[in-house]
């Protein structure tokens, strides 16, 4: 089985103005399935720019992208949006849902841009989501009804639906009270102990500290990369969650 | 076939979505497709009342009948009667052309007419009108509605003119006449002065203005009517026109010759046959053959040109609105770039992004194009009553299911041509600035 991911000296030349920015500078990385990578890193580090090279929203100048079989680096507007639709999933930090669709409406989006019909059975598989996320009482109301706490939960259960390769989640307690920001980490922890593979951009050591691995970037390279040897440890996933959603996940469309 | 089933899928979500967000800002939605609206409203409504009005102008025509050749006596222009003021100028159709008309065989009826103007007298009371010495046929041609009494019957013609003693002596007057002459009071029955001779009233006509309109400015009020035949009994064949001083005659036999064909399709060949007639048997061109059926024409070329004019006015309003629409699509845009960032990075390809916003600005255009329909048909079912009731004035409405389905179609039309550009830059968008964008 190939690696999640896996980026071959990866550069990123922006033009501000007539200026060259030269954002990454040649970044190697591999992340297998299951991992959980936190990206740290000052601003202009080029943190953001690898996750958005990561989320296919751009292409590198050069260097390689390998995302599962598939070689995304070369590949044109459309099949870069098909493969987002496929194999990826976006956790933000604003949680950027859309306020004019309700709760399940938003985690179907990824569904109907994936080529999938919506019907009954891809409708019900939406609600299962919402409910492994804890929002099965909140199915029809709009984001603006909700605590920025389940607004997170609901961007979570759409970034499952598509049953993606890689989750990448952009400060994903960056708008969260402490509190709440351990209720998101927790869940992230539950779906990568179920098997999920997630990359996290943070800026905050105490969020940084429940990934297992850690990758420090300074002026567009890795400046560190090791294994986060104690992570915070998470309650008990319950073999009830990671079975519930291994078998949402089965039944994926794909 | 499955993909197509997808695209469905997509444009409903989009068309609902529209739909929602058009309901959710009421007040923005309606005041960006208000110039639709006004457009769609502008169409119908022009166009109903465009047409109710040329519809009223044609009926007008056919009711002189387009089945009708009218014949007239036309003063020649060639001699040169200034020098020859006493003398009697003698021309025009003749007894002898009216029965040779009769033997076609397209005939239906055939009305000859004699004018000329004449004072006539009730006691102290005097008006000057117009005598037409005509036949009961002239009734049924110019389908003409009397007040009170009769018109002339076929037993007030006498066969020999000549025993002026037979001749009957009856009149039936015009509206004006008859307020003229017998105001508050009713005329039939009393007797009016025309030449020296007594005429009884037998009938008084309807005020027939309405029944003209535009070209024919002939005032038909004036004109007292009576018996051809007591017309040339007590008239003569000469009738003399003083003329500042001098007198002028002309010996007329008839003004003019009102013809009715069976068939529409046969007026011209008739008009033909009369005209070969006419020039066979007169030297001068004094007469002429007026078709009806060729105004009726020319008042529909007309309407068709008007109905194009009115096109191009809606065309126009509908682009403006179109236009507004535009703009609003273009703020839209802008104002949901992150939503569209969002839809990007969850899988949207720019073609969807296109589908869906030109999706938006056809609902709001076919939105406002319905409203407008309904705005429109209501006005015109209103505002003739409305103006018959305010203004006692006749509009006429005449509405056709053409301009509604016009319309409606070219808003949603408006609607795809002016959302395209909108619906370009928002795919065009790019999304990781799309996503930064608040």
């Amino acid at each position: 089985m190939p690696p999640a991911v896996r980026i071959e000296n990866l550069t990123k030349h922006y033009f501000l103005e007539s200026v060259a920015v030269r954002a990454l500078r040649g970044v190697t990385l591999t992340v297998n399935h299951g991992e959980f990578v936190a990206i740290m890193g000052p601003s202009g580090s080029g943190k953001s720019t690898l996750l958005n090279l990561l989320g296919c929203l751009d292409r590198p100048t050069s260097g390689r992208y390998i995302l599962g079989d598939d070689d995304v680096s070369r590949m044109n507007d459309d099949r870069l949006s098909e493969i987002r639709s496929r194999y990826l999933g976006f956790i933000f930090q604003s949680y950027n849902l859309l306020p004019q669709y309700t709760v399940v409406e938003n985690i179907e989006i990824p569904l109907l841009y994936q080529g999938c019909r919506i019907n009954e059975k891809t409708r019900s598989r939406c609600i299962q989501l919402a409910d492994l996320v804890g929002l099965a009482d909140r199915l029809e109301h709009r984001p603006m009804q909700l605590s920025g706490g389940q607004q997170q939960r609901v961007a979570i259960a759409r970034a499952l639906v598509n049953d993606p390769h890689v989750i990448l989640a952009d400060e994903p307690t960056g708008n969260l009270d402490s509190k709440t920001s351990d209720e998101i980490m927790q869940m992230l922890i539950r779906l990568n102990a179920a098997g999920k593979t997630i990359i996290m951009v943070t800026h905050e050591n105490d969020i940084a500290a429940w990934a297992k691995r850690v990758i420090r970037m300074r002026d567009g390279v890795i400046e560190a990369d090791e294994p986060n040897a104690q992570p915070r440890t998470a309650q008990e996933v319950s073999s009830a969650f990671v079975s519930t959603l291994n078998s949402l996940m089965s039944a994926s469309m794909r | 076939m499955e993909k197509h089933l997808l695209l469905w899928d997509k444009s409903r979500r989009s068309f609902v979505l529209a739909l929602r967000s058009l309901w959710l800002h009421k007040l923005r939605s309606f005041l960006s497709v208000l110039g639709i609206i006004i457009g769609t409203v502008s169409v119908i409504t022009l166009m109903a009342f465009g047409e109710g009005n040329m519809h009223d102008a044609l009926e007008d025509i056919k009711r002189q009948g387009a089945t009708n050749l009218i014949v007239r006596s036309v003063k020649p222009s060639d001699d040169a009667t200034n020098q020859r003021r006493t003398m009697t100028l003698n021309y025009g159709l003749t007894y002898a052309d009216y029965d040779q008309f009769l033997v076609l065989d397209s005939i239906v009826s055939s009305v000859p007419m004699r004018y000329f103007p004449q004072e006539i007298r009730n006691l102290h009371r005097m008006f000057n009108g117009r005598v037409v010495g005509t036949t009961p046929g002239y009734q049924n041609v110019n389908r003409i509605d009397l007040v009170e009494g009769r018109f002339l019957m076929d037993s007030d013609e006498i066969d020999e003119p000549g025993d002026d003693n037979e001749l009957r002596n009856v009149v039936v007057l015009g509206s004006d006449v008859a307020e003229a002459l017998f105001p508050f009071q009713t005329a039939v029955g009393k007797s009016v002065v025309l030449n020296k001779h007594q005429f009884v009233v037998v009938g008084v006509l309807k005020d027939r203005s309405s029944l003209t309109t535009g070209g024919l400015s002939e005032d038909f009020n004036s004109d007292v009517y009576i018996p051809l035949s007591t017309c040339r009994g007590r008239y003569g064949e000469k009738i003399f026109i003083r003329q500042s001083g001098s007198r002028s005659g002309e010996q007329v036999e008839l003004h003019q010759v009102t013809v009715t064909i069976s068939d529409m399709s046969k007026v011209r060949d008739a008009g033909k046959v009369i005209t070969d007639q006419l020039e066979r048997s007169h030297f001068k061109k004094d007469w002429s053959v007026t078709v009806p059926l060729d105004r009726l024409e020319e008042a529909e070329r007309a309407r068709n040109r008007g109905l194009v004019l009115l096109f191009f006015i809606a065309m126009i309003s509908l682009t403006v609105g179109g236009i507004g629409i535009m703009n609003i699509m273009l703020a839209t845009v802008t104002e949901r770039t992150r939503e569209i960032g969002i839809r990007r990075a969850l899988g949207a390809k720019r073609s969807d992004i296109t589908l869906q916003f030109l999706i938006e600005a056809t609902v709001q255009t076919s939105v406002g194009g319905i409203l407008g329909t309904i705005v429109g048909i209501g006005l015109v079912f209103v505002l003739p009553w409305a103006s018959a009731l305010l203004l006692s004035m006749h509009l006429p409405a005449h509405l056709k299911w053409q301009p509604v389905a016009l319309s409606i179609s070219v808003a949603c039309f408006v609607g795809v041509v002016f959302g395209l550009y909108p619906a370009f830059r928002a795919s065009r968008l790019d999304p990781i600035e799309a996503l930064r964008h608040d």
